[in-house]
């Protein structure tokens, strides 16, 4: 059996860009930048890319395909927009590197344990599960991702802010029995199956 | 009737009990001073937010978005959605602007709606709260319903990123936006224009994944605070809100800092302005309490 990975090289062979054109949020416009560096110098978390943006769009171009997807400079991107209002040639940095780390996770590229990738992961599939975002759940999973025991302590250390939020109103314990949703969840669920169906077979995940 | 009806979007963390609940009981106290009716667009979903991305995608994204648009086109029709929480307004906007955009993006969303029976045609504007204020009741309007003034309070007036970014405040600068330092002076409060990390990400959803990385914005934006002299932080958006309030105490542990800043949203200010107890105020929703803000409520 073919992977999406697998087919995608074939695909493409040796012209990464095209690949990234064709199958990243709005890729097509990788092309345009210029090189200038903006956007590396207005990233808050500018220090913890292995490779900033400007280094990325030129390692497209340059068909760094392993180097690019395997990267976790993408998971790095806090969506503050900062790159994006600055460039000069408004270039929709966010949305790429958004796009980019969605392709190279599709793909299974990404880098394994990589915890923005895996907390990312796990927001989406909470929202989805029932329509409304489960902010117990979605913490209690957090701080459980690495076993029962790091949990644990990870969870305690956390106890007095949970406390808190707790007296203040701001988090419900009895939201481990469901919490908030949409009541047509059937619906949003058809919505959700259909949306990826098409997407999955426009980009190829659907070998 | 009221002055004014919007279909409104309160997203997943102004839920009762959620972690922005408090966000959601000022803003209704808010509103029924400026006589606005919000209501709410029937079965909501969440927006996604910006860190739905990864697993997420594209069109799936924007679809659930467009199931939003396509109940408050049906059910509010005519009225312009208004979010109260950034990512939602922000997630909201992205997927109409990408819709008006694109007939093929349009097509594939309306494909996936019909799964479930609904359609959108493309209406419906999407706002945030602070544009109603600005754009439809003026800071003169704003102030009509004052009955008591913020006199004798500093506030470090926090824009953060996505109320600011890539869309802002029409008429406002990316990287010296005036318009909460005008809401703070509008009601009597003090606006320290000297804060210098008003537009400073707090690290957004990597406060879960990256703590040390976000907590590290996050003392940068308590402490230019302090340097300004502010005695409380203000703000238009609740992950900031969270974020900046709620680490502090890990801040202080790690880093034996003595962080006790309080971080308040817009509505909360506002509702004490127009007269609202604390507790209209949503002021018992703060974990590290707004004292002398509490006092003007009583008063």
């Amino acid at each position: 059996m073919t992977t999406a990975n697998q087919s995608a090289i074939e695909r493409y062979r040796n012209n990464f860009l095209k690949e990234v054109e064709a199958n990243v949020e709005e890729g097509h416009m990788v092309k345009m930048c210029m090189q200038c560096g903006v956007c590396a110098g207005s990233c808050p978390l500018g220090n913890a890319w292995e490779h900033s943006p400007q280094k990325i769009f030129m390692m497209i171009r340059a068909g760094k395909r392993d180097e690019v997807l395997g990267s976790d400079s993408m998971f790095m991107c806090t969506s503050c927009y900062n790159c994006i209002v600055r460039c000069p040639r408004q270039l929709p940095i966010t949305h790429i590197m958004h796009g980019l780390a969605n392709y190279a996770h599709r793909l299974n590229l990404a880098p394994k344990g990589q915890p923005t990738r895996d907390f990312a992961t796990l927001f989406w599939n909470n929202a989805i599960k029932k329509g409304r975002v489960n902010e117990l759940t979605l913490t209690l999973r957090h701080y459980f991702r690495g076993g029962l025991v790091s949990g644990i302590k990870e969870a305690l250390g956390m106890q007095s802010i949970g406390l808190g939020l707790f007296l203040a109103k701001r988090l419900n314990p009895m939201e481990i029995f469901g919490g908030h949703g949409v009541k047509d969840l059937k619906g949003f669920h058809a919505i959700i199956a259909k949306a990826k169906e098409i997407e999955d077979r426009k980009k190829g995940f659907t070998a | 009737m009221a002055k004014k009806e919007y279909a409104f979007y309160p997203g997943c963390s102004s839920q009762l009990k959620a972690s922005a609940s408090n966000y959601l009981v000022s803003t209704n106290s808010m509103c029924n001073a400026l006589d606005v009716k919000l209501t709410e667009i029937p079965d909501w979903n969440c927006c996604g937010a910006s860190v739905g991305y990864c697993e997420g995608g594209e069109l799936p994204r924007i679809a659930i978005n467009a199931r939003n648009f396509a109940q408050a086109e049906t059910h509010l029709p005519g009225q312009d959605i208004v979010a109260t929480c950034a990512a939602c307004w922000l997630g909201a906007r992205e997927s109409k602007e990408r819709l008006d955009g694109s007939a093929q993006l349009m097509k594939e969303t309306n494909e996936a709606l019909a799964a479930a029976g609904l359609h959108y045609s493309g209406g419906a504007n999407v706002r945030h709260m602070v544009e109603v204020l600005i754009e439809d009741f003026g800071y003169d309007g704003l102030k009509q319903p004052m009955k008591k003034s913020l006199e004798g309070i500093k506030f470090a007036g926090y824009v953060g990123c996505q109320t600011n970014r890539p869309f802002g405040i029409v008429g406002e600068s990316f990287e010296n936006p005036l318009y909460l330092d005008k809401m703070v002076e509008t009601f009597g409060g003090e606006a320290l224009t000297s804060y210098d990390q008003k537009v400073t990400c707090c690290g957004g959803a990597l406060a879960f994944s990256e703590p040390e990385k976000s907590q590290k914005q996050i003392r940068d934006i308590v402490e230019s605070a302090y340097d300004a002299g502010a005695e409380m932080i203000v703000t238009p958006c609740p992950l900031c809100q969270a974020n900046v309030e709620v680490y502090q105490s890990e801040i202080n542990k790690k880093q034996g800092t003595k962080f006790n800043m309080p971080v308040l949203y817009y509505s909360q200010l506002m509702t004490v302005a127009y007269g609202g107890s604390a507790k209209d105020a949503g002021l018992n929703g703060q974990l590290i309490r707004a004292e002398k803000l509490e006092k003007i409520a009583g008063k």
